[in-house]
Protein backbone atom coordinates (compact mmCIF):
# COMPACT_ATOMS: atom_id res chain seq x y z
CA UNK A 1 0.00 0.00 0.00
CA UNK A 2 1.40 3.70 -0.84
CA UNK A 3 1.59 5.95 1.73
CA UNK A 4 -0.15 9.23 1.62
CA UNK A 5 0.83 11.95 -1.34
CA UNK A 6 2.88 14.71 0.98
CA UNK A 7 1.88 18.69 -0.15
CA UNK A 8 4.55 21.01 -2.41
CA UNK A 9 6.82 23.69 0.27
CA UNK A 10 4.68 26.65 0.09
CA UNK A 11 1.20 25.33 -0.26
CA UNK A 12 -1.20 26.40 2.00
CA UNK A 13 -3.16 23.67 3.74
CA UNK A 14 -5.17 23.08 6.58
CA UNK A 15 -4.45 20.96 8.96
CA UNK A 16 -7.41 19.11 9.50
CA UNK A 17 -7.58 18.07 5.99
CA UNK A 18 -4.15 16.81 6.40
CA UNK A 19 -5.25 14.85 9.40
CA UNK A 20 -8.20 13.46 7.04
CA UNK A 21 -5.86 12.23 4.40
CA UNK A 22 -3.52 10.98 7.18
CA UNK A 23 -6.48 9.01 8.44
CA UNK A 24 -7.64 7.79 5.50
CA UNK A 25 -4.27 6.48 4.05
CA UNK A 26 -3.57 4.73 7.39
CA UNK A 27 -7.36 2.59 7.46
CA UNK A 28 -6.56 1.20 4.20
CA UNK A 29 -2.96 -0.02 5.69
CA UNK A 30 -3.49 -0.49 9.44
CA UNK A 31 -6.13 -2.46 12.11
CA UNK A 32 -5.48 -1.24 15.59
CA UNK A 33 -7.46 1.80 15.43
CA UNK A 34 -10.87 3.00 15.05
CA UNK A 35 -12.43 6.88 14.88
CA UNK A 36 -14.77 8.01 17.44
CA UNK A 37 -17.14 11.11 16.30
CA UNK A 38 -19.28 13.02 17.52
CA UNK A 39 -21.21 14.80 15.07
CA UNK A 40 -18.21 17.16 14.09
CA UNK A 41 -16.39 14.89 11.23
CA UNK A 42 -16.52 17.64 9.15
CA UNK A 43 -14.98 19.59 11.28
CA UNK A 44 -12.45 17.98 12.73
CA UNK A 45 -11.44 16.95 8.61
CA UNK A 46 -12.42 13.32 9.28
CA UNK A 47 -15.01 13.03 6.73
CA UNK A 48 -13.06 11.46 4.46
CA UNK A 49 -11.93 8.53 6.52
CA UNK A 50 -16.24 7.99 7.48
CA UNK A 51 -16.99 7.75 3.97
CA UNK A 52 -13.66 5.30 3.13
CA UNK A 53 -14.55 3.66 6.41
CA UNK A 54 -18.02 3.50 8.21
CA UNK A 55 -17.40 0.40 10.11
CA UNK A 56 -14.46 1.83 11.54
CA UNK A 57 -16.13 4.43 12.78
CA UNK A 58 -17.95 4.73 15.92
CA UNK A 59 -20.95 7.53 16.19
CA UNK A 60 -21.39 8.95 19.56
CA UNK A 61 -24.03 11.83 18.69
CA UNK A 62 -23.24 15.31 20.21
CA UNK A 63 -21.93 13.68 23.88
CA UNK A 64 -18.54 14.23 24.38
CA UNK A 65 -18.28 13.36 27.96
CA UNK A 66 -19.80 9.93 27.41
CA UNK A 67 -17.69 9.39 24.04
CA UNK A 68 -14.44 10.55 26.14
CA UNK A 69 -15.26 8.05 29.08
CA UNK A 70 -16.56 4.97 26.48
CA UNK A 71 -12.56 5.46 24.31
CA UNK A 72 -11.20 4.74 27.60
CA UNK A 73 -12.97 1.33 27.91
CA UNK A 74 -12.59 1.05 24.65
CA UNK A 75 -9.23 0.88 24.31
CA UNK A 76 -9.29 -1.74 27.38
CA UNK A 77 -9.68 -3.94 24.84
CA UNK A 78 -6.71 -3.83 22.67
CA UNK A 79 -8.20 -1.05 19.71
CA UNK A 80 -6.73 2.04 19.88
CA UNK A 81 -9.54 4.76 19.72
CA UNK A 82 -9.41 8.26 17.64
CA UNK A 83 -10.94 10.86 19.51
CA UNK A 84 -12.18 13.52 18.20
CA UNK A 85 -14.36 16.47 18.42
CA UNK A 86 -13.28 20.62 19.16
CA UNK A 87 -10.53 21.07 21.34
CA UNK A 88 -13.10 23.37 23.59
CA UNK A 89 -15.21 19.85 23.75
CA UNK A 90 -12.53 17.32 23.88
CA UNK A 91 -9.98 19.11 26.17
CA UNK A 92 -12.39 21.17 28.53
CA UNK A 93 -15.58 19.55 28.50
CA UNK A 94 -14.79 16.58 28.68
CA UNK A 95 -11.70 17.02 30.63
CA UNK A 96 -12.51 15.00 33.92
CA UNK A 97 -13.81 11.88 31.60
CA UNK A 98 -9.74 12.12 29.56
CA UNK A 99 -8.03 12.38 32.91
CA UNK A 100 -9.82 9.86 34.88
CA UNK A 101 -11.11 7.50 32.83
CA UNK A 102 -8.07 7.53 30.41
CA UNK A 103 -4.74 9.36 31.81
CA UNK A 104 -5.23 7.72 35.50
CA UNK A 105 -5.21 4.28 34.43
CA UNK A 106 -2.73 5.02 31.10
CA UNK A 107 -5.01 4.15 28.51
CA UNK A 108 -4.04 3.81 24.90
CA UNK A 109 -6.66 6.67 23.39
CA UNK A 110 -5.70 9.45 20.66
CA UNK A 111 -7.37 12.70 21.65
CA UNK A 112 -7.60 14.78 17.99
CA UNK A 113 -9.19 18.47 18.24
CA UNK A 114 -9.66 20.78 16.02
CA UNK A 115 -10.84 24.08 16.40
CA UNK A 116 -7.93 25.52 18.35
CA UNK A 117 -6.64 29.39 18.74
CA UNK A 118 -8.31 32.28 17.43
CA UNK A 119 -7.50 30.56 14.65
CA UNK A 120 -10.75 29.17 14.44
CA UNK A 121 -11.75 32.39 13.61
CA UNK A 122 -15.60 33.68 13.10
CA UNK A 123 -16.93 30.97 15.04
CA UNK A 124 -15.98 33.48 17.97
CA UNK A 125 -14.74 32.65 21.98
CA UNK A 126 -17.11 29.27 22.60
CA UNK A 127 -15.47 27.27 19.77
CA UNK A 128 -12.02 29.04 19.91
CA UNK A 129 -9.64 27.92 22.28
CA UNK A 130 -6.93 29.01 24.10
CA UNK A 131 -6.31 27.07 26.99
CA UNK A 132 -6.59 23.51 25.85
CA UNK A 133 -2.40 23.12 26.12
CA UNK A 134 -2.84 24.32 29.63
CA UNK A 135 -5.25 22.06 30.58
CA UNK A 136 -4.01 19.09 29.21
CA UNK A 137 -0.74 19.18 30.04
CA UNK A 138 -1.40 19.43 33.51
CA UNK A 139 -2.87 15.93 33.51
CA UNK A 140 0.25 13.21 34.43
CA UNK A 141 1.71 11.07 31.71
CA UNK A 142 -0.29 12.46 28.49
CA UNK A 143 2.18 13.48 25.35
CA UNK A 144 0.77 16.52 24.07
CA UNK A 145 1.61 17.27 20.12
CA UNK A 146 1.26 19.97 17.87
CA UNK A 147 2.08 19.68 14.20
CA UNK A 148 2.70 22.64 12.55
CA UNK A 149 2.02 22.06 8.71
CA UNK A 150 0.21 19.68 6.59
CA UNK A 151 3.30 17.72 5.59
CA UNK A 152 4.22 17.15 9.04
CA UNK A 153 0.64 15.84 10.47
CA UNK A 154 1.05 13.10 7.83
CA UNK A 155 3.53 12.18 9.96
CA UNK A 156 2.50 12.76 13.09
CA UNK A 157 -0.74 10.32 13.32
CA UNK A 158 1.09 7.35 12.55
CA UNK A 159 3.95 7.86 15.30
CA UNK A 160 0.87 8.78 17.98
CA UNK A 161 -0.39 5.57 17.01
CA UNK A 162 2.27 3.91 17.18
CA UNK A 163 3.16 5.47 20.57
CA UNK A 164 1.96 3.58 23.48
CA UNK A 165 -0.49 5.69 26.18
CA UNK A 166 -2.72 8.74 25.94
CA UNK A 167 -1.87 11.28 23.58
CA UNK A 168 -3.21 14.40 22.61
CA UNK A 169 -2.97 16.32 19.33
CA UNK A 170 -3.58 20.01 18.47
CA UNK A 171 -5.21 20.22 14.98
CA UNK A 172 -5.72 23.94 13.29
CA UNK A 173 -8.21 24.76 11.61
CA UNK A 174 -7.74 27.50 8.88
CA UNK A 175 -5.12 26.88 5.55
CA UNK A 176 -1.24 26.98 6.85
CA UNK A 177 2.02 27.68 5.01
CA UNK A 178 3.81 24.03 4.41
CA UNK A 179 6.83 24.73 5.67
CA UNK A 180 8.29 20.96 6.02
CA UNK A 181 10.14 18.83 3.18
CA UNK A 182 7.95 15.79 2.80
CA UNK A 183 11.06 13.05 3.55
CA UNK A 184 11.80 14.61 6.81
CA UNK A 185 11.11 12.40 9.84
CA UNK A 186 8.63 13.44 13.15
CA UNK A 187 9.41 11.92 16.38
CA UNK A 188 7.46 12.41 19.06
CA UNK A 189 9.82 14.49 21.67
CA UNK A 190 12.41 15.74 19.52
CA UNK A 191 11.90 19.46 18.73
CA UNK A 192 13.18 20.81 14.91
CA UNK A 193 15.41 22.87 14.80
CA UNK A 194 14.50 24.90 11.52
CA UNK A 195 16.95 28.10 10.95
CA UNK A 196 20.31 28.86 12.85
CA UNK A 197 21.29 31.44 14.72
CA UNK A 198 22.88 32.58 18.34
CA UNK A 199 21.27 36.36 19.12
CA UNK A 200 18.03 34.98 19.95
CA UNK A 201 15.97 31.40 19.77
CA UNK A 202 12.30 31.40 18.59
CA UNK A 203 10.82 28.57 19.81
CA UNK A 204 6.81 28.14 18.19
CA UNK A 205 4.66 25.62 17.69
CA UNK A 206 1.42 25.18 15.41
CA UNK A 207 0.48 27.86 12.91
CA UNK A 208 3.13 29.94 14.90
CA UNK A 209 5.91 28.07 13.25
CA UNK A 210 5.77 29.55 9.60
CA UNK A 211 5.11 33.37 11.28
CA UNK A 212 8.50 32.46 13.78
CA UNK A 213 10.51 32.02 10.57
CA UNK A 214 9.31 34.82 8.85
CA UNK A 215 10.01 36.88 11.78
CA UNK A 216 13.28 35.31 11.78
CA UNK A 217 14.15 36.42 7.97
CA UNK A 218 13.05 40.02 8.78
CA UNK A 219 15.77 39.90 11.80
CA UNK A 220 18.46 38.69 9.71
CA UNK A 221 17.72 41.98 7.67
CA UNK A 222 18.30 44.15 10.63
CA UNK A 223 21.60 41.84 11.39
CA UNK A 224 19.43 39.74 13.50
CA UNK A 225 20.38 35.94 13.75
CA UNK A 226 17.62 34.08 15.02
CA UNK A 227 17.17 30.23 15.88
CA UNK A 228 14.23 28.74 15.12
CA UNK A 229 12.62 25.52 16.77
CA UNK A 230 9.63 23.97 15.97
CA UNK A 231 8.80 22.93 19.41
CA UNK A 232 6.08 20.08 18.15
CA UNK A 233 5.85 18.08 20.89
CA UNK A 234 4.65 20.25 24.03
CA UNK A 235 4.97 17.17 26.52
CA UNK A 236 7.42 15.70 26.43
CA UNK A 237 9.72 18.85 25.91
CA UNK A 238 12.91 18.04 24.08
CA UNK A 239 15.49 19.50 26.98
CA UNK A 240 18.57 19.20 24.92
CA UNK A 241 17.44 21.41 22.31
CA UNK A 242 15.72 23.75 25.17
CA UNK A 243 18.94 23.82 27.22
CA UNK A 244 20.97 24.03 24.04
CA UNK A 245 19.15 27.30 22.71
CA UNK A 246 19.22 28.96 26.44
CA UNK A 247 22.95 28.53 26.84
CA UNK A 248 23.92 29.37 22.88
CA UNK A 249 21.75 31.77 22.40
CA UNK A 250 20.97 33.33 26.03
CA UNK A 251 17.42 34.52 25.00
CA UNK A 252 14.09 32.91 23.86
CA UNK A 253 11.02 33.98 22.36
CA UNK A 254 8.01 31.37 22.76
CA UNK A 255 5.11 31.76 20.19
CA UNK A 256 1.80 29.62 20.30
CA UNK A 257 -1.61 30.57 19.35
CA UNK A 258 -2.90 29.69 23.22
CA UNK A 259 -3.11 31.70 25.95
CA UNK A 260 0.31 32.86 27.36
CA UNK A 261 -1.02 30.79 31.15
CA UNK A 262 0.11 27.55 30.86
CA UNK A 263 0.77 26.70 28.04
CA UNK A 264 4.11 26.05 25.77
CA UNK A 265 5.83 29.24 26.77
CA UNK A 266 4.81 28.23 29.95
CA UNK A 267 6.35 24.40 29.48
CA UNK A 268 9.54 25.78 28.43
CA UNK A 269 9.89 28.60 31.42
CA UNK A 270 9.20 25.82 34.03
CA UNK A 271 11.89 23.74 32.84
CA UNK A 272 14.39 26.58 32.25
CA UNK A 273 13.92 28.04 35.48
CA UNK A 274 14.93 25.20 37.00
CA UNK A 275 18.16 24.36 34.57
CA UNK A 276 19.37 27.45 32.76
CA UNK A 277 17.06 30.83 33.61
CA UNK A 278 17.32 32.84 30.39
CA UNK A 279 15.21 35.87 29.81
CA UNK A 280 12.04 35.16 28.00
CA UNK A 281 9.38 37.34 25.86
CA UNK A 282 5.84 35.06 25.59
CA UNK A 283 3.81 35.57 22.62
CA UNK A 284 0.28 34.56 22.78
CA UNK A 285 -2.69 35.42 23.97
CA UNK A 286 -2.53 37.73 27.07
CA UNK A 287 -4.81 36.25 29.64
CA UNK A 288 -8.32 37.24 27.63
CA UNK A 289 -11.36 35.16 25.55
CA UNK A 290 -11.38 35.15 21.75
CA UNK A 291 -13.45 36.89 19.60
CA UNK A 292 -14.89 36.57 16.26
CA UNK A 293 -13.25 37.70 12.80
CA UNK A 294 -11.18 36.79 10.37
CA UNK A 295 -8.24 34.50 11.21
CA UNK A 296 -5.62 36.94 10.29
CA UNK A 297 -7.24 39.74 12.18
CA UNK A 298 -7.27 38.09 14.49
CA UNK A 299 -3.94 37.45 14.80
CA UNK A 300 -3.27 41.07 14.32
CA UNK A 301 -5.27 41.79 17.10
CA UNK A 302 -4.23 39.27 19.95
CA UNK A 303 -0.54 40.44 18.81
CA UNK A 304 0.36 36.67 17.41
CA UNK A 305 1.72 37.94 13.90
CA UNK A 306 5.96 37.64 12.99
CA UNK A 307 5.96 41.27 13.48
CA UNK A 308 4.96 40.92 17.05
CA UNK A 309 7.63 38.17 17.03
CA UNK A 310 10.03 40.42 15.78
CA UNK A 311 8.93 42.90 18.76
CA UNK A 312 9.23 40.24 21.20
CA UNK A 313 13.04 38.90 19.75
CA UNK A 314 14.11 42.99 19.96
CA UNK A 315 12.55 43.26 23.83
CA UNK A 316 14.09 40.05 24.86
CA UNK A 317 17.71 40.73 23.20
CA UNK A 318 17.88 43.50 25.34
CA UNK A 319 17.38 42.18 28.63
CA UNK A 320 19.91 39.58 27.62
CA UNK A 321 23.43 39.10 30.24
CA UNK A 322 25.76 40.76 29.44
CA UNK B 1 -51.35 36.37 13.75
CA UNK B 2 -50.64 37.75 9.84
CA UNK B 3 -48.17 40.22 11.85
CA UNK B 4 -46.32 37.56 13.29
CA UNK B 5 -46.05 35.44 10.06
CA UNK B 6 -44.44 38.86 8.74
CA UNK B 7 -42.33 38.86 11.84
CA UNK B 8 -41.02 35.53 11.16
CA UNK B 9 -40.27 36.25 7.70
CA UNK B 10 -38.35 39.73 8.45
CA UNK B 11 -36.20 37.23 11.17
CA UNK B 12 -35.81 34.71 8.34
CA UNK B 13 -34.50 37.86 5.91
CA UNK B 14 -32.22 39.50 8.57
CA UNK B 15 -30.52 35.98 9.42
CA UNK B 16 -30.03 35.61 5.82
CA UNK B 17 -28.74 38.77 5.24
CA UNK B 18 -26.61 38.19 8.43
CA UNK B 19 -24.91 34.96 7.09
CA UNK B 20 -24.38 36.44 3.48
CA UNK B 21 -22.36 39.26 4.80
CA UNK B 22 -20.11 37.14 7.31
CA UNK B 23 -19.59 34.48 4.68
CA UNK B 24 -20.07 32.17 7.47
CA UNK B 25 -22.62 30.62 9.87
CA UNK B 26 -25.51 28.42 10.11
CA UNK B 27 -28.65 29.17 8.06
CA UNK B 28 -30.59 25.59 8.56
CA UNK B 29 -31.20 25.69 12.18
CA UNK B 30 -31.77 29.88 12.23
CA UNK B 31 -34.31 29.66 9.59
CA UNK B 32 -36.14 26.23 11.39
CA UNK B 33 -36.37 28.74 14.52
CA UNK B 34 -37.57 31.64 13.07
CA UNK B 35 -41.75 31.17 14.00
CA UNK B 36 -40.68 29.80 17.62
CA UNK B 37 -38.68 32.82 18.15
CA UNK B 38 -41.10 35.35 16.46
CA UNK B 39 -43.88 34.19 18.62
CA UNK B 40 -41.61 34.11 22.04
CA UNK B 41 -40.23 37.55 21.13
CA UNK B 42 -43.39 39.28 19.46
CA UNK B 43 -46.14 37.33 22.06
CA UNK B 44 -44.84 35.90 24.86
CA UNK B 45 -41.38 37.42 26.04
CA UNK B 46 -41.64 40.34 28.85
CA UNK B 47 -38.88 42.21 27.73
CA UNK B 48 -37.99 45.89 27.51
CA UNK B 49 -35.51 46.45 24.72
CA UNK B 50 -34.80 50.04 26.30
CA UNK B 51 -33.77 47.86 29.58
CA UNK B 52 -32.24 45.23 28.42
CA UNK B 53 -31.20 43.92 32.04
CA UNK B 54 -33.95 44.70 33.37
CA UNK B 55 -34.31 42.47 36.39
CA UNK B 56 -37.85 41.23 36.07
CA UNK B 57 -37.31 40.50 32.56
CA UNK B 58 -38.33 37.01 30.98
CA UNK B 59 -35.28 35.19 30.74
CA UNK B 60 -34.33 33.79 26.98
CA UNK B 61 -31.91 30.88 26.40
CA UNK B 62 -31.16 30.20 23.28
CA UNK B 63 -29.29 27.04 24.33
CA UNK B 64 -28.42 25.88 20.48
CA UNK B 65 -26.52 29.16 19.86
CA UNK B 66 -24.98 28.61 16.33
CA UNK B 67 -28.92 29.36 15.32
CA UNK B 68 -27.83 33.11 16.82
CA UNK B 69 -28.14 35.09 13.51
CA UNK B 70 -32.39 34.43 14.02
CA UNK B 71 -31.54 35.57 17.18
CA UNK B 72 -30.18 38.93 16.70
CA UNK B 73 -32.64 39.30 14.06
CA UNK B 74 -35.17 39.13 16.96
CA UNK B 75 -33.43 41.11 18.95
CA UNK B 76 -32.70 43.61 16.39
CA UNK B 77 -36.55 43.87 15.24
CA UNK B 78 -37.96 44.12 18.47
CA UNK B 79 -35.75 47.10 19.35
CA UNK B 80 -32.52 45.74 21.13
CA UNK B 81 -30.20 47.01 18.70
CA UNK B 82 -30.33 48.53 15.01
CA UNK B 83 -31.05 46.28 11.93
CA UNK B 84 -27.88 47.36 9.69
CA UNK B 85 -25.83 46.04 12.86
CA UNK B 86 -26.86 42.25 11.90
CA UNK B 87 -25.01 43.09 8.71
CA UNK B 88 -21.63 42.85 10.92
CA UNK B 89 -22.14 39.73 12.20
CA UNK B 90 -18.88 37.74 13.19
CA UNK B 91 -16.79 40.76 12.54
CA UNK B 92 -13.77 41.77 14.15
CA UNK B 93 -14.61 45.18 14.99
CA UNK B 94 -18.01 44.56 16.32
CA UNK B 95 -20.22 43.26 19.04
CA UNK B 96 -22.35 40.70 17.22
CA UNK B 97 -20.20 37.54 18.45
CA UNK B 98 -20.66 34.22 15.59
CA UNK B 99 -22.21 33.07 18.91
CA UNK B 100 -24.90 34.41 21.62
CA UNK B 101 -22.07 36.68 24.63
CA UNK B 102 -23.95 38.54 27.08
CA UNK B 103 -22.52 41.90 26.00
CA UNK B 104 -25.18 41.87 22.98
CA UNK B 105 -28.26 43.66 24.85
CA UNK B 106 -30.90 41.36 24.99
CA UNK B 107 -28.50 38.36 25.15
CA UNK B 108 -28.87 36.48 28.69
CA UNK B 109 -26.43 33.35 28.39
CA UNK B 110 -23.53 32.95 26.14
CA UNK B 111 -23.67 29.52 24.16
CA UNK B 112 -22.21 28.17 21.14
CA UNK B 113 -21.12 25.03 22.95
CA UNK B 114 -24.69 22.62 23.38
CA UNK B 115 -25.83 21.02 25.94
CA UNK B 116 -25.45 24.23 28.71
CA UNK B 117 -28.48 25.92 28.13
CA UNK B 118 -31.20 24.20 29.95
CA UNK B 119 -28.93 24.03 32.59
CA UNK B 120 -28.16 27.87 32.92
CA UNK B 121 -32.12 28.74 32.57
CA UNK B 122 -32.51 26.47 35.48
CA UNK B 123 -30.77 28.09 37.56
CA UNK B 124 -32.38 31.17 36.31
CA UNK B 125 -35.78 29.67 37.22
CA UNK B 126 -34.73 28.51 40.80
CA UNK B 127 -33.30 31.69 41.56
CA UNK B 128 -36.89 33.40 40.07
CA UNK B 129 -38.76 31.52 43.10
CA UNK B 130 -36.11 31.82 45.69
CA UNK B 131 -36.12 35.90 44.74
CA UNK B 132 -39.46 35.47 44.97
CA UNK B 133 -39.88 37.10 41.51
CA UNK B 134 -42.76 36.44 38.52
CA UNK B 135 -40.19 36.09 35.62
CA UNK B 136 -40.48 33.01 33.11
CA UNK B 137 -37.62 31.34 31.75
CA UNK B 138 -37.43 30.01 28.27
CA UNK B 139 -35.12 27.77 26.80
CA UNK B 140 -34.78 26.66 23.17
CA UNK B 141 -33.20 24.24 22.42
CA UNK B 142 -31.91 22.14 19.47
CA UNK B 143 -31.18 18.37 18.65
CA UNK B 144 -27.43 18.19 19.82
CA UNK B 145 -28.58 19.75 23.13
CA UNK B 146 -30.69 16.76 23.35
CA UNK B 147 -27.81 14.25 23.38
CA UNK B 148 -25.51 16.25 26.12
CA UNK B 149 -25.40 14.57 29.01
CA UNK B 150 -25.91 18.08 30.82
CA UNK B 151 -28.98 18.70 29.56
CA UNK B 152 -30.33 15.31 31.14
CA UNK B 153 -29.25 16.41 34.19
CA UNK B 154 -31.10 18.92 33.81
CA UNK B 155 -34.39 17.71 32.74
CA UNK B 156 -33.74 15.24 35.87
CA UNK B 157 -33.28 18.37 38.65
CA UNK B 158 -35.98 20.53 36.63
CA UNK B 159 -38.81 17.70 37.76
CA UNK B 160 -37.46 16.91 40.62
CA UNK B 161 -37.78 20.93 41.98
CA UNK B 162 -40.92 21.03 40.14
CA UNK B 163 -39.37 24.19 38.55
CA UNK B 164 -42.86 25.35 36.57
CA UNK B 165 -41.52 28.67 35.41
CA UNK B 166 -39.54 26.88 33.17
CA UNK B 167 -40.43 26.11 29.84
CA UNK B 168 -38.14 24.38 26.96
CA UNK B 169 -38.81 24.05 23.45
CA UNK B 170 -36.91 21.43 21.54
CA UNK B 171 -36.35 22.93 17.72
CA UNK B 172 -36.89 19.48 16.32
CA UNK B 173 -35.82 19.49 12.55
CA UNK B 174 -34.33 16.04 12.58
CA UNK B 175 -30.84 16.99 10.81
CA UNK B 176 -27.74 17.88 13.05
CA UNK B 177 -24.48 18.71 12.13
CA UNK B 178 -23.60 16.14 9.46
CA UNK B 179 -26.71 13.65 8.99
CA UNK B 180 -30.07 12.62 10.07
CA UNK B 181 -30.59 12.73 14.33
CA UNK B 182 -32.31 9.04 13.53
CA UNK B 183 -28.85 7.99 12.54
CA UNK B 184 -26.72 10.12 14.14
CA UNK B 185 -27.80 9.41 17.70
CA UNK B 186 -31.74 8.89 18.35
CA UNK B 187 -33.05 9.66 21.48
CA UNK B 188 -36.39 9.55 20.98
CA UNK B 189 -39.45 8.42 21.58
CA UNK B 190 -38.89 11.62 23.86
CA UNK B 191 -42.70 12.32 25.21
CA UNK B 192 -42.34 9.42 27.62
CA UNK B 193 -38.86 10.09 28.94
CA UNK B 194 -39.53 13.31 29.65
CA UNK B 195 -42.80 12.80 31.34
CA UNK B 196 -41.25 9.94 33.36
CA UNK B 197 -38.76 13.20 34.64
CA UNK B 198 -41.52 15.36 35.52
CA UNK B 199 -42.71 17.06 32.76
CA UNK B 200 -45.40 18.40 30.88
CA UNK B 201 -45.19 17.82 26.98
CA UNK B 202 -46.83 19.04 24.37
CA UNK B 203 -45.93 18.42 21.01
CA UNK B 204 -46.72 20.79 18.05
CA UNK B 205 -46.22 22.18 14.49
CA UNK B 206 -42.99 24.35 15.01
CA UNK B 207 -43.99 27.04 12.20
CA UNK B 208 -47.85 26.98 12.85
CA UNK B 209 -48.20 30.47 14.88
CA UNK B 210 -51.15 28.97 16.60
CA UNK B 211 -49.97 25.97 18.10
CA UNK B 212 -46.72 27.54 19.20
CA UNK B 213 -48.97 30.45 20.80
CA UNK B 214 -51.51 27.33 22.76
CA UNK B 215 -48.63 25.61 23.90
CA UNK B 216 -46.99 28.71 25.75
CA UNK B 217 -50.08 29.89 26.97
CA UNK B 218 -50.63 25.74 28.39
CA UNK B 219 -46.93 25.92 29.92
CA UNK B 220 -47.80 29.19 31.62
CA UNK B 221 -50.96 27.96 33.28
CA UNK B 222 -48.98 25.14 34.78
CA UNK B 223 -48.60 24.91 38.30
CA UNK B 224 -45.83 21.84 39.55
CA UNK B 225 -44.14 20.82 36.31
CA UNK B 226 -41.77 22.52 33.85
CA UNK B 227 -42.91 22.20 30.38
CA UNK B 228 -41.15 21.17 27.41
CA UNK B 229 -42.98 21.97 23.78
CA UNK B 230 -41.57 19.48 21.01
CA UNK B 231 -41.83 21.49 18.14
CA UNK B 232 -41.47 19.93 14.53
CA UNK B 233 -39.87 22.18 12.16
CA UNK B 234 -38.26 22.15 8.93
CA UNK B 235 -34.32 22.52 8.80
CA UNK B 236 -33.72 25.69 6.36
CA UNK B 237 -37.71 26.68 6.51
CA UNK B 238 -38.33 29.26 3.90
CA UNK B 239 -35.81 28.66 1.71
CA UNK B 240 -36.83 25.93 -1.04
CA UNK B 241 -33.26 24.74 -1.76
CA UNK B 242 -32.25 24.90 1.55
CA UNK B 243 -35.14 23.05 3.03
CA UNK B 244 -34.29 20.06 4.60
CA UNK B 245 -30.39 20.04 2.94
CA UNK B 246 -27.91 19.02 5.40
CA UNK B 247 -25.08 20.95 3.41
CA UNK B 248 -26.82 24.19 4.71
CA UNK B 249 -26.14 23.21 8.42
CA UNK B 250 -23.17 25.41 9.01
CA UNK B 251 -20.36 27.66 8.28
CA UNK B 252 -22.03 28.26 4.91
CA UNK B 253 -20.43 31.29 2.79
CA UNK B 254 -23.60 31.96 0.74
CA UNK B 255 -22.79 33.30 -2.84
CA UNK B 256 -24.33 36.19 -4.56
CA UNK B 257 -26.82 34.13 -6.49
CA UNK B 258 -27.76 31.71 -3.46
CA UNK B 259 -28.85 34.84 -1.54
CA UNK B 260 -30.45 36.74 -4.07
CA UNK B 261 -32.40 33.44 -4.20
CA UNK B 262 -33.25 32.90 -0.83
CA UNK B 263 -34.13 36.94 -0.64
CA UNK B 264 -36.85 35.96 -3.48
CA UNK B 265 -37.79 33.03 -2.04
CA UNK B 266 -38.70 34.79 1.22
CA UNK B 267 -40.58 37.90 -0.41
CA UNK B 268 -42.87 35.02 -1.61
C1 LIG C 1 -20.72 20.60 22.82
C2 LIG C 1 -20.75 20.80 21.36
N1 LIG C 1 -20.37 19.80 20.54
C3 LIG C 1 -20.34 19.99 19.20
C4 LIG C 1 -20.69 21.19 18.66
C5 LIG C 1 -20.56 21.44 17.17
N2 LIG C 1 -21.88 21.63 16.57
C6 LIG C 1 -22.41 22.85 16.33
S1 LIG C 1 -23.96 22.77 15.70
C7 LIG C 1 -23.94 21.08 15.71
C8 LIG C 1 -25.13 20.31 15.26
C9 LIG C 1 -26.34 20.75 16.01
O1 LIG C 1 -27.47 20.09 15.57
P1 LIG C 1 -28.89 20.62 16.03
O2 LIG C 1 -28.87 20.87 17.48
O3 LIG C 1 -29.88 19.66 15.48
O4 LIG C 1 -28.97 22.00 15.32
P2 LIG C 1 -30.00 22.51 14.24
O5 LIG C 1 -30.31 21.40 13.30
O6 LIG C 1 -31.22 22.94 14.98
O7 LIG C 1 -29.28 23.66 13.59
C10 LIG C 1 -22.72 20.61 16.19
C11 LIG C 1 -22.35 19.19 16.30
C12 LIG C 1 -21.07 22.21 19.55
N3 LIG C 1 -21.40 23.44 19.11
N4 LIG C 1 -21.11 21.99 20.88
Amino acid sequence: MEGPTYWKIGDQISLRDAFGRALTSLGSIRDDFVLFDADVAGGTGAKPFVQAFPEKVVQFGIAEQNMMAAAGGFADTGIIPVVTTFAAFGTMRAHEQFRTAIAYPGRNVKLCCSHIGVDVGPDGPTAQMLEDLATIRAVPGVTVVVPADANQMLQALPAILDHPGPVYMRIGRSPAPVITPADSSFNIGKASRLRGGNDVTLIATGVMVARALAAAENLASDGIEARVINLSTIKPLDKEELLQAAIETGALVTAEDHSVLGGMGSAVAEFLAETHPVPISFVGVRDRFGKSGEPEELARLFGLTAEDIQKAAKSVIVRKKA
Amino acid sequence: MNDLRELARKIRVLAIEAIYCARSGHPGGSLSAADILGVLYFEELRVDPTQPRWIDRDRFILSKGHACPALYAALALKGFFPAEDVRSLRKIDHYLEGHPDVKIPGVDAPSGSLGMGLSQGLGMALGARYGKRSFRTYVLLGDGDMQEGNTWEAFMAAGHHKVASLTAILDYNGLQGEDLVTKQMNYNPIAEKLTAFGWNVQEVDGHNIDQLRAALAAARSECDRPSFILARTVKGKGVEFMENQQVWHGSSTLTNEQYQQSLKGLEA
